[in-house]
């Protein structure tokens, strides 16, 4: 008879260096070269961070609303930094020369906007609808307390209507599919057509002219993902409104023009304000854009792939700065004489195609790396082109580059200083303005800082979230 | 899709085959006179392809495959490396095109009309010998992801059918799993199970424990047993030749593209008429 096997008991790993000395002896003195560049650096840092902190801190002047306070501080040999300054001009710094009894429209785009991110960006802790509600509750009683009745309104159908159409399904049973697609899509054209001019009309008839074909459009897309998606997540709902209605939205608050609105031209815009503008439509067309890109650029379909490729390749050879001139200076040109196209638009066409060009490629290194087997599997199993796209490669693409978007995000925040060549001020175009100033000639340092630590904390929290997503991807499959 | 198929076709030009050897031309049109009448009389016929041609570039792949199998009917192909074996099962649901030849799938002809392609992709289910789960997603997501978007099956029925079959191929407790964190065999009966949930009528297998352990071939090939007893219509690339004697109703060979012999298992090991059969069934069975 065999003998029986035991498999040998598991010990533990032996003693090593723990604990915070024994960290020190393994990271920061483990030889001698390691020592010295110990030393080194922490000399280094002794000698460049205090004075810093000094000058930005300690000795700086930070109460008071006048340069007076500044230069007295000065005079009494005090060399820190006047932040003052920044105090005074900070609604500048914040909204530009957007008029100040329109500025609250400014502050309720970002709030709606900061409500509508977090379940997004945050969606592990907002997976039930109930956590999201909650956020979506606070949001209204905010926006209520700050701004008043009517917009909370908005804000209960933006934040709410998700849930009604997460519920809604049109497609029940497989008999109703069974029931023929070409007749449905026939009848589904025809509902969203419905939807369309209604919702048209009816915006024409309540008197807000302008806005009728931007809601009646938004309300098109929303009625055409219903029928065409079936059933989706209430994330993915939410995704959609950002992109549908906020997107009107806060369009329709900035310009102004409706409902009592005034209008507020776009040469007034600027500020960290006009920064965010510009980065937030850049990212949030660059990304879908560049995606189709991609997707064109690996096409089977010759005119589609050189349409693609010839783009991609015109606008990764030329700077964007000429980029954004040709928009300026150029694109009127061609346009008939009466047809003004937006400064700021032009702009925002500019910088988010020219990173959408970027971008594609950065997700073309992605597409590539993913298996054959995976299309494979995905079309034995039924998977059309673009839903296999959509669900199947594309989740996977995105999660592979992650850090090359991110990178692509973190530039594009930081070009946006660049709309100053076509003469929009952005925050460091304001800070600039400001320091001309000939009442506080002189603060430049201030300036500088500042609109250098507004642009580090916002590069910082796209750089750390990043990190957070490729930690949250990578323990889940690899 | 119907464009690219067609601008695919468009490049690469229509080819003309000419000629066949004269061995094959008895051996298939006797052949196909045989099924013929078989299928008149008892089979009822869910994949029937004929004079089937494929090139690869000027590579001819497939040479004048004609092949029908019926309902319920479990078919192992096997042939040494390049024989063609995965390419003649991967035109069945198109994964391939050829360019001559028929392939009739339950009835419908396969053309490059997106449409039809995709009806036979929803009678056909495939496995694969790196099992080609879908990463991102846990096991259970994986299960039901195709019935919702693809049939828009109601999660909740998609759920409860996914949890039947991965009872079924024996691994429930790994639903909420990814598959990079199963063993190799637990990930191959997942795509077993995944296949399973789009109901399929003809399941087709392309060397699905070649790239596993020994230990975890026999858990696959059990799930695989199993299902042959469910009377599913399986066709079945693998070398493992005890499967094939025990499951099989019909072992198809392979050689250079070309199918060399097609015969019942009892007859196929202990009696093989080509000679090249004779040396291939020496070398894998003396391995
Ligand atoms: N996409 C392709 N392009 C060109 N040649 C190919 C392609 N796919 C396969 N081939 C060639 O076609 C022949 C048959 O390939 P196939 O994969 O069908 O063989 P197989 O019988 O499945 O072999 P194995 O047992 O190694 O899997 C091989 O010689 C292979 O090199
Ligand atoms: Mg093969």
């Amino acid at each position: 008879m065999a003998k029986q096997w035991k498999p040998a008991p598991s010990r533990p790993s032996p003693e090593t260096w723990t604990g915070i000395v024994g960290w020190l002896r393994i990271n920061l003195f483990s030889s001698p070269a390691n020592t010295l560049l110990t030393i080194l650096g922490a000399g280094l840092l002794l000698a460049i961070i205090p004075p810093m902190v000094r000058w930005g801190v300690f000795d700086a002047v930070w109460l008071g609303d006048s340069r007076a306070v500044c230069d007295s501080s000065a005079a009494a040999g005090n060399g820190g930094a006047c932040w003052v300054f920044v105090k005074v001009r900070l609604d500048m710094f914040l909204y530009g020369f957007y008029p100040e009894p329109e500025r609250w429209r400014i502050d309720l785009m970002f709030t709606v906007l900061g409500f509508s991110l977090i379940p997004l960006l945050a969606p592990d802790f907002f997976r039930t609808g109930r956590s999201q509600a909650l956020v979506g509750g606070c949001g209204v009683a905010v926006v209520f307390l700050l701004f008043g009745a009517l917009p909370a309104v908005f804000m209960i159908g933006y934040t709410f209507a998700p849930f009604l159409f997460e519920r809604v399904s049109l497609w029940h049973t497989p008999q109703q599919i069974q029931a023929g697609k070409r007749s449905a899509a026939a009848t589904g054209a025809i509902g969203v057509f419905a939807v369309v001019a209604a919702v048209y009309w009816s915006v024409r008839l309540a008197g807000v002219e302008t806005a009728a074909l931007p809601v009646s459009l938004s309300a098109g897309v929303l009625s055409l993902c219903l029928l065409f998606f079936g059933r989706l997540g209430l994330l993915v709902w939410r995704w959609i409104f950002l992109f549908c209605v906020f997107s009107v939205f806060a369009f329709f608050m900035l310009v102004g023009g409706i409902l009592g609105l005034p209008e507020v031209e776009t040469h007034y815009w600027g500020g960290l304000f006009l920064t965010l503008v510009v980065a937030g439509t850049g990212m949030g067309t660059a990304l879908p854009v560049s995606i189709l890109l991609a997707l064109g650029r690996r096409s089977e379909l010759p005119v589609v792939k050189t349409l693609c490729v010839s783009f991609i390749e015109f606008v990764r050879g030329v700077p964007l700065v000429s980029v954004l001139f040709m928009a300026s200076v150029m694109f009127p040109l061609f346009l008939p004489e009466n047809v003004t196209f937006d400064k700021l638009l032009r702009a925002l066409i500019g910088v988010a195609f020219f990173y959408a060009a970027y971008m594609a490629e950065v997700i073309r290194g992605g597409l590539q790396a993913i298996p054959k087997g995976q299309y494979e599997a995905a079309k034995a199993l039924g998977w059309t082109y673009w839903k296999m796209m959509g669900l199947i490669i594309m989740p996977q693409t995105l999660r592979l580059v992650i850090p090359g978007l991110a990178n692509n995000f973190l530039s594009l925040l930081k070009d946006t200083t660049l709309v100053a060549v076509i003469g929009l001020l952005d925050l460091l175009g304001i800070a600039k303005a400001a320091m001309a100033d000939s009442e506080w000639l002189g603060f430049t340092k201030e300036a500088y800082v500042f609109a250098g630590v507004v642009f580090w904390i916002f590069c910082f929290g796209i750089s750390r979230y990043s990190v957070r997503l490729e930690k949250k991807y990578h323990t889940n499959y690899q | 899709m119907h464009i690219r198929a067609a601008a695919g076709l468009w490049f690469r030009g229509v080819r003309r085959h000419l000629g066949n050897d004269q061995r094959q031309q008895q051996n298939t049109s006797s052949k196909m006179a045989d099924t013929d009448k078989k299928s008149a009389r008892d089979r009822e016929e869910i994949i029937a392809i004929s004079h089937l041609n494929k090139w690869f570039g000027d590579f001819h792949v497939l040479k004048d495959i004609n092949m029908t199998v019926a309902k319920g009917e479990k078919v192992v192909v096997c042939g040494p490396s390049g024989s063609g074996k995965s390419t003649l099962i991967r035109c069945i649901n198109r994964l391939e095109t050829h360019q001559e030849g028929k392939i009739f799938v339950n009835g419908i002809e396969l053309t490059n009309d997106v449409k039809r392609i995709d009806q036979v992709r929803r009678e056909v289910g495939m496995l694969f010998q790196n099992f080609n789960l879908f990463p991102h997603m846990t096991v259970l997501e994986n299960l039901t992801v195709s019935p919702v978007w693809i049939r828009k099956m109601p999660l909740a029925q998609a759920r409860e059918l996914a949890f039947q079959y991965l009872e079924r191929v024996k691994i429930p407790d790994l639903a909420h799993k990814y598959p990079n964190q199963c063993s190799g065999g637990q990930q191959q009966r997942i795509a077993i199970a995944r296949c399973l949930c789009m109901n399929p009528k003809v399941m087709l297998f392309d060397e699905p424990t070649s790239a596993l352990d020994p230990e975890m071939i026999k858990e696959v090939l059990d799930v695989m047993t199993d299902l042959a007893k469910s009377g599913m219509t399986m066709i079945c690339v693998t070398h493992e030749m005890g499967f094939a004697r025990t499951v099989a109703d019909r072992v198809v060979f392979m050689d250079g593209g070309e199918i060399v012999e097609e015969n019942d298992p009892e007859n196929f090991f202990t009696n093989p008429q080509y000679d090249r059969t004779v040396t291939f069934l020496s070398q894998v069975i003396a391995h």
